[in-house]
């Protein structure tokens, strides 16, 4: 099961079983001096998450801050990451992934753990952890 | 023990429950190794456990059974039906044991060589039947008083609890919109403090005993001791203080690396402490205790101690250290360089002690916990370490700060105090375009904090100063925006993203619902570059540790001896009438230019004429002591030969190979101090007594400030000199009443009210008041 979600009008998949929810964010408290995609922190009940702007891990401009703004509630090591998105489409069922076919560029390439088949399209896995660390393993 | 004793029998049970269907297996197909492998797992830590609780019973028969398993194991015997049912006759008779142990009846040991013997390779097989002690009836089993929780559960419940205290500060809040009182406010109340409650018993639900910790170090000082040669006994104290589960696990690296550098580098071999004159045998003291929010862990040893000097050295010749740095550190600095990465004491390099290093390790794991360490050493006495702890890692005291519109909160542990810009006692300079400012005698860098974070391009000029005091001791001021509140915060682990910033110790939600970043106070500090900043500036106080030697003042006794003092406790020396002297009570008092103090005499006062007496003082009482003469000003060694018992005498030192004894002024001031200094310290009446405001900021300003300080809620001693107030004042106490403002401005022209954080205003209007009121 993968979790459809948009970034800068590509599709993208991600592990459904390593999605906690998908939720709103309507305000986002910012956190100084830390690095560029840490967008801030948010209270999902008494729940604290670090918010990380995709678009800014791949090198982008930064989601468009709003009242409604999606994001998709990850976990690792412990800690809870609220993970913004342009838009989450759907919960699909999905081939197993693939090495990606497609030379892939810089921050794509960074982050990109495969691709999924969604019927006859190809969608790219993002791999989660490096998306939240944010680092290229090298300069790309 | 007991605890120990708690969780070994609910293990036992457990663990006899989990392997019952094992057993029922095994007995099917002796042959099966899986099955043995658990059961021997579960004798051998029932043989293991009672060892350590001293359980010879339990340990007979589990050890009898073990051995017969790893024969089973080894493939040296082979199972047979009367093998496995001795076995299990062993295995049932250890529950019993274990239940007997827990209800407390005795149960007799009739029948257990049998069930020994029947284990035995040549023991006559199932002819003999093994049949314990006739199955007692079932409902024996006492219902146990303790059960088992996974700290996972403990940490959902935490969790449950913030939200309902989340959704209930919510609720309050519109409450008070639609309907400020009456019954469902009354209502709300009681649950709201259900909740409270409720908050405090699953909080109380993660502490442990420290016992669980120290239990570990018996064993460990005497495996370490024998290994390392040494000779070395433990005193442990304080084992039933309790704290957070987590917080014991955090500290257990710490403590044991601090166990194990005592040992090797502290304690010094059995003949060098013979030649030091000490006992052959070590001694090695942890205490535990509690002080208000924190656990204080002392670690103490009476061994070679630390040279500061030496250390120094090491640091400058590893670079961590400039000369220029190093000329004037005083002796307690020179001894924290021991927490700088990097730098080792032992002599030689330890498979113990790894490789000497670890202090720094120690420190930051303490740190990261809130908590501090703070090392003494006396040369050829030993050294003490006190590590310091909050009581939770969840909930700690916390000052809410703002700038440029962005909120944090600084733990109050690291607050030495709040000052208004500008005033007299603030004065700012700017330095090459940095700010300094200087406080009573101390030139502080200012950081301004809405800057530091990139929130404000050009600070403004600074508002408020809020003086901080880091564990490693450098000092500074964090100039804010704004004050907020002072409460208690819920503090939860930031993620490894806004950690390697450096700056941030935790994230913690206040009731409005918007995260909050706690500071780490000495991160900042780190990244500002304050460290070197403050190095100009060394405290100049601790005039008994500053050098070996120290001035002192020799003089001859009333009663013919030589004896000395510290110089600098010595006020004035000077001829008083002995008219002015009165026994009092068993004490002496001198009146003398309209006070009256404590005089202390060694011997018999001339009955008329004048009496010699020197004026001590500790800065805040003072006291005099009757002298014959003075005899010479001299420096004296800092390191005493210490007298057995309390009392004026603190020890002897050497004076020309003569020895020469030298005051306890702390045994003098304690002796002295309630007869007068109590008394000159005018009472202060604080109103609003259950403001944790007043509690934990305004009365230790209070006290610092020479009041004395009485809650409106209690009845005061003496009499009150002043009130000071926020809200309502207590009826039926005449004294001057000086009110407080929450907020920096006036509300009135005529609003004659202090600002609460305005600490010369506030001191200025007490004085004022005071000597009015006489």
């Amino acid at each position: 099961m993968y979790l459809i979600a948009r970034i800068a009008d590509q599709p993208v998949a991600l592990p459904a079983a390593s999605v906690g929810s998908v939720i709103e964010i309507d305000a986002i408290v910012p956190v100084p001096r830390v690095e560029a995609h840490v967008a801030g922190l948010f209270a999902l009940r008494s729940r604290i998450l670090t918010v990380i702007d995709s678009r800014v891990v791949l090198g982008l401009t930064p989601i468009e801050r709003g009242p409604h703004m999606a994001a998709v509630v990850v976990t690792v090591d412990d800690h809870g990451y609220a993970l913004l998105v342009d838009a989450v489409e759907d919960v699909v069922e999905a081939s197993r992934p693939a090495p990606c076919p497609a030379i892939l560029e810089g921050y794509w390439r960074a982050f990109a753990a495969g691709v999924v088949r969604r019927g006859e399209d190809a969608v790219l896995l993002l791999d989660l952890p490096a998306m939240i660390a944010g680092r290229l393993p090298q300069a790309a | 023990v007991d605890d120990l004793l708690t969780d070994f029998i609910s293990e036992t049970r457990e663990t006899l429950d989990a392997i019952a269907g094992e057993i029922v297996a095994w007995e099917a197909d002796p042959t099966d190794r899986t099955r043995l492998d658990a059961i021997f797992r579960f004798v051998h830590t029932v043989k293991g456990s009672c060892g350590f609780l001293d359980l010879p019973r339990l340990q007979r028969l589990s050890h009898a059974a073990e051995d017969v398993l790893a024969d089973l194991r080894s493939g040296n015997r082979t199972a047979d039906a009367a093998l496995v049912t001795a076995v299990l006759a062993v295995i049932d008779r250890i529950g019993e044991l274990t239940d007997a142990i827990e209800s407390g009846e005795p149960l007799s040991d009739e029948g257990e060589h049998g069930l020994i013997a029947a284990l035995a390779a040549n023991a006559s097989a199932p002819s003999a039947p093994v049949q314990p002690v006739p199955q007692a009836a079932l409902p024996t089993r006492s219902v146990s008083r303790s059960i088992r929780l996974p700290v996972e559960l403990l940490d959902r419940m935490m969790a449950s609890v913030s939200d309902m205290v989340l959704a209930r500060n919510d609720l309050a809040q519109r409450l008070r919109e639609i309907e400020p009182s009456g019954p469902l406010n009354a209502a709300f109340e009681r649950l709201s403090h259900c909740v409270g409650d409720m908050r405090e018993a699953i909080t109380r639900s993660r502490m442990a005993r420290i016992d669980t910790l120290f239990a570990l170090l018996p064993r460990m000082v005497r495996d370490l001791a024998s290994e390392l040669g040494r000779k070395a006994v433990l005193e442990v104290d304080g084992g039933d203080v309790e704290l957070d589960r987590e917080l014991i696990e955090m500290i257990r690296d710490p403590l044991v690396h601090l166990v194990r550098n005592a040992l090797d580098h502290g304690i010094e071999l059995p003949e060098a402490r013979r030649a030091a004159g000490k006992a052959e045998t070590g001694l090695l003291r942890i205490v535990a205790r509690q002080a208000g929010n924190q656990i204080l862990i002392e670690v103490q040893d009476d061994g070679r101690g630390i040279d500061p000097d030496r250390v120094l050295q090491r640091a400058m010749a590893a670079g961590l250290v400039q000369a220029e740095q190093a000329s004037g550190m005083s002796r307690a600095r020179k001894l924290e360089l021991v927490f700088l990465p990097g730098l080792s004491t032992a002599a030689s390099v330890t498979s113990i002690s790894g490789r000497g290093v670890g202090m720094d390790v120690v420190r930051a794991n303490l740190e990261r916990i809130g908590g501090t360490v703070d090392i003494e050493s006396r040369i050829g006495h030993g050294v003490r370490l006190t590590l310091r702890v909050p009581l939770t890692l969840t909930i700690i005291p916390a000052l809410t700060v703002s700038s440029a519109g962005s909120y944090f909160a600084i733990p109050r542990s690291v607050i030495e105090g709040i000052v208004r810009a500008g005033g007299c006692a603030a004065r700012i300079e700017r330095i090459g375009g940095a700010l300094a400012v200087t406080l009573r005698g101390a030139h502080l860098p200012v950081l301004d904090l809405g800057r530091f974070m990139g929130l404000a391009d050009e600070p403004a000029a600074p508002q408020l100063l809020v003086v901080l005091r880091t564990g490693a001791g450098d000092r500074f001021a964090l100039a804010v925006d704004a004050v907020h509140d002072h409460q208690e915060l819920v503090v939860k682990p930031a993620s490894p993203l806004l950690m390697a910033s450096g700056i941030y110790a935790g994230t913690t939600l206040p009731d409005n619902s918007r995260p909050m970043l706690l500071l780490d106070v000495a991160g900042i500090a780190a990244a500002a570059g304050v460290h070197t900043a403050v190095q100009i500036q060394e405290p100049a106080e601790e005039p008994e540790e500053r050098a070996i030697l120290l001035p002192s003042l020799l003089f001859r006794d009333l009663d013919g001896a030589t004896r000395a003092v510290r110089l600098p406790l010595v006020e004035r020396i000077y001829d008083v009438p002995v008219e002015g002297v009165v026994a009092a009570g068993g004490a002496r008092l001198l009146a003398h230019k309209g006070r009256v103090s404590t005089l202390h005499a060694a011997g018999p006062l001339p009955t008329e004429g004048t009496i010699r007496v020197l004026r001590l003082s500790d800065g805040a009482a003072m006291l005099h002591y009757a002298i014959d003469e003075v005899i010479d000003i001299v420096d004296l060694e800092a390191a005493l030969a210490p007298v057995p018992v309390a009392g004026p005498i603190a020890g002897v030192a050497l004076h020309q190979d003569l020895p020469v004894e030298v005051l306890d002024a702390h045994w003098l001031f304690a002796s002295a101090v309630r007869t007068d200094a109590e008394q000159a310290r005018p009472l202060c009446l604080v109103a609003d007594a259950d403001d944790p405001w007043a509690r934990e900021v305004l009365t230790p300003l209070l006290d610092m400030a020479g009041y004395r300080v009485s809650f409106a809620s209690e009845a005061p001693e003496g009499r009150v000199a002043v009130i000071v107030a926020s809200g309502e004042t207590p009826a039926g106490v005449e004294a001057p009443v000086i009110r407080l403002r929450s907020g920096p401005e006036r509300e009135r022209p005529d609003d004659d009210s202090i600002y609460r954080y305005d600490r010369d205003g506030l001191l200025r209007a007490l004085q004022a008041r005071v000597a009015a009121g006489g």
